[in-house]
């Protein structure tokens, strides 16, 4: 059984149809990065894949025992200039709320795996700092440590590294294949970095334009003509 | 010195100064508790609206002899969803919708009060009067006060992640929907009470000004909450101490104290940075 299974699936945003007859899987440990322009569903789909949105057609199945809440996810780019009052291990432990159920308070355990996402990812000594004091990789991580709260086996990332240095960019993608690599977490990345992409990801999701759609390992994508045309023709 | 000694006199303090300070401290607890997430979420006006609305609806039960807080309670319920709904999706953009919303009301509450002759005992609405409160208003305004602070204890930690991030909330299946329904409930019921002793015009500076002084100093989402509702408790407390000695309005001096507050802090984030 695959963790996670999308059949002809189809959803709209304001009315209209974005995604069309999409079918893909995801298997345990598979690094799947999806690619696409700007409006060709990417976005839409990671909400049909958290529940967030209804489909219009088609079934997403989850394998293993997973639940919609169990994902991991880390939004696209969060704007916090409006200064907002919250310590970074506040934000990292509101992960925790999916499996916490109805119970009123967080208990140790979820206090502990609050702060070993931190350690994992070294931010353990910024758990007090306010988290508009943070820089964007510092932010980033935050975030990523949240959605570690959150995932039980899946962590689902949209644009994760948008408005990040080059440093910092490369460092989140280390930190991300990291996690797949040695924690054994799946991954499913939104990105428009399709080197990366390439190098890391085992598998390619790519929604291109027309309605034309690909789906399979990375080296497939890489051999198929779509990746030449998607980095700028000829090649 | 006269003033001091009615004040002090067994007879006023227990049958009209402690039942006011007892119902005002809750509400104005409730009130700085809301606030943070309506300040948060840039919904300020909302409590602004809402009164407006309150203002009409208790005008226009006034009228109709119908028991005031009856009337005025469901119709704010209802105007608090409509509003939060405006706010998070609407082509009427939150701010616009909510002065169309409340003027209205307000207008219709100013027609009807006017034409019925009874200025005088709506104007208690628009700017208070918590010495005047009945019995049965004050044990209202403590059960609903309980209430909603322990309703903010349970839903603390979901409060905040809606707040902080209503798509991740969303994503670990936070019913955003449904939190978003008590939140309006929990609003609107402080907002009338609210309204009934600070008045319709100054119930949303009960609302705004404890979270925004709070967040001149406080790094964390608890310190602000847990700073906010002190700060609005202090203040309530001075104000209606200092209306009692200097004979002012006590709406209008608790807010002032609430200034002074914020100005304070904000001097003190200042100088720490």
């Amino acid at each position: 059984m695959k963790l996670l299974e999308c059949e002809k699936i189809a959803a709209s945003y304001d009315g209209t149809g974005v995604i069309e007859n999409l079918s893909f899987s995801v298997g345990e440990g598979d690094y799947l990065c999806i690619l696409g322009e700007n409006g060709s569903g990417k976005s839409t789909l990671v909400k049909c894949l958290l529940g967030i949105k209804q489909l219009d057609g088609g079934k997403i199945t989850m394998g293993e025992g997973l639940r919609q809440t169990d994902i991991g996810y880390l939004p696209q780019h969060i704007d916090l200039k409006k200064g907002f009052p919250a310590t970074v291990y506040e934000v990292v432990i509101s992960g925790c709320l999916g499996r916490r159920g109805l119970r009123p308070f967080y208990n140790s355990k979820e206090k502990a795996l609050a702060k070993s996402a931190m350690e994992r990812l070294g931010i353990a000594d910024l758990a007090e700092k306010s988290c508009r004091e943070l820089s964007g990789g510092q932010q980033q991580r935050m975030f990523l440590a949240r959605a570690m709260c959150a995932a039980k086996k899946l962590i689902l990332l949209d644009e994760p590294v948008t408005g990040l240095d080059p440093a910092a960019t490369g460092e989140m993608y280390a930190l991300i294949n990291e996690l797949n690599k040695k924690d054994g977490m799946t991954i499913i990345m939104v990105t428009h970095d399709i080197m990366r992409s390439l190098n890391y990801a085992t598998h390619i999701l790519c929604l291109c334009s027309s309605k034309e759609s690909f789906f399979g390992t990375a080296e497939e994508y890489a051999d198929s003509h779509l990746a030449a045309a998607m980095m700028g023709g000829g090649a | 010195m006269e003033e001091i000694r009615i004040m002090f006199s067994p007879e006023f303090f227990r049958s009209i100064l402690l039942p006011a300070l007892i119902g005002g401290l809750a509400v104005t607890v409730c009130a700085s508790l809301l606030g943070v997430t309506l300040v948060l979420k840039k919904y300020s006006m909302i409590g602004d609206g809402l009164s407006h609305i309150g203002y009409g609806a208790l005008s226009v039960a006034a009228v109709m002899n119908l028991a005031p807080l009856k009337v005025a309670l469901p119709v704010v319920v209802i105007a608090a969803f409509i509003l939060l709904r405006l706010s998070e999706n609407s082509k009427l953009s939150g701010d616009s919708g909510i002065a169309l919303f409340s003027t209205t009301a307000l207008s219709v509450g100013i027609l009807v009060s006017s034409k019925a002759g009874l200025t005088n005992d709506v104007s208690h609405y628009m700017f208070g009067s918590i010495l005047a409160m009945s019995r049965s208003d004050v044990i209202l305004s403590i059960v609903l006060s309980l209430a909603v602070i322990a309703a903010f204890i349970f839903l603390y930690d979901r409060i905040f992640s809606v707040t902080f991030d209503e798509s991740f909330a969303q994503a670990t299946g936070v019913r955003v929907k449904l939190y978003s329904m008590i939140f309006a409930v929990l609003t609107a019921v402080t907002v009338v009470l609210g309204m009934m002793m600070m008045g319709s015009l100054l119930i949303s500076s009960l609302i705004v000004i404890p979270t925004l002084t709070a967040m001149r100093v406080c790094r964390s989402f608890k310190g602000v909450v847990l700073v906010s509702g002190t700060v609005s408790a202090v203040s309530f407390l001075i104000g209606m101490f200092s209306a009692l000695l200097l004979n002012t309005a006590p709406g209008a001096s608790v807010v002032i104290v609430n200034v002074i507050f914020f100005l304070a802090f904000s001097l003190a984030g200042k100088l720490r940075k």
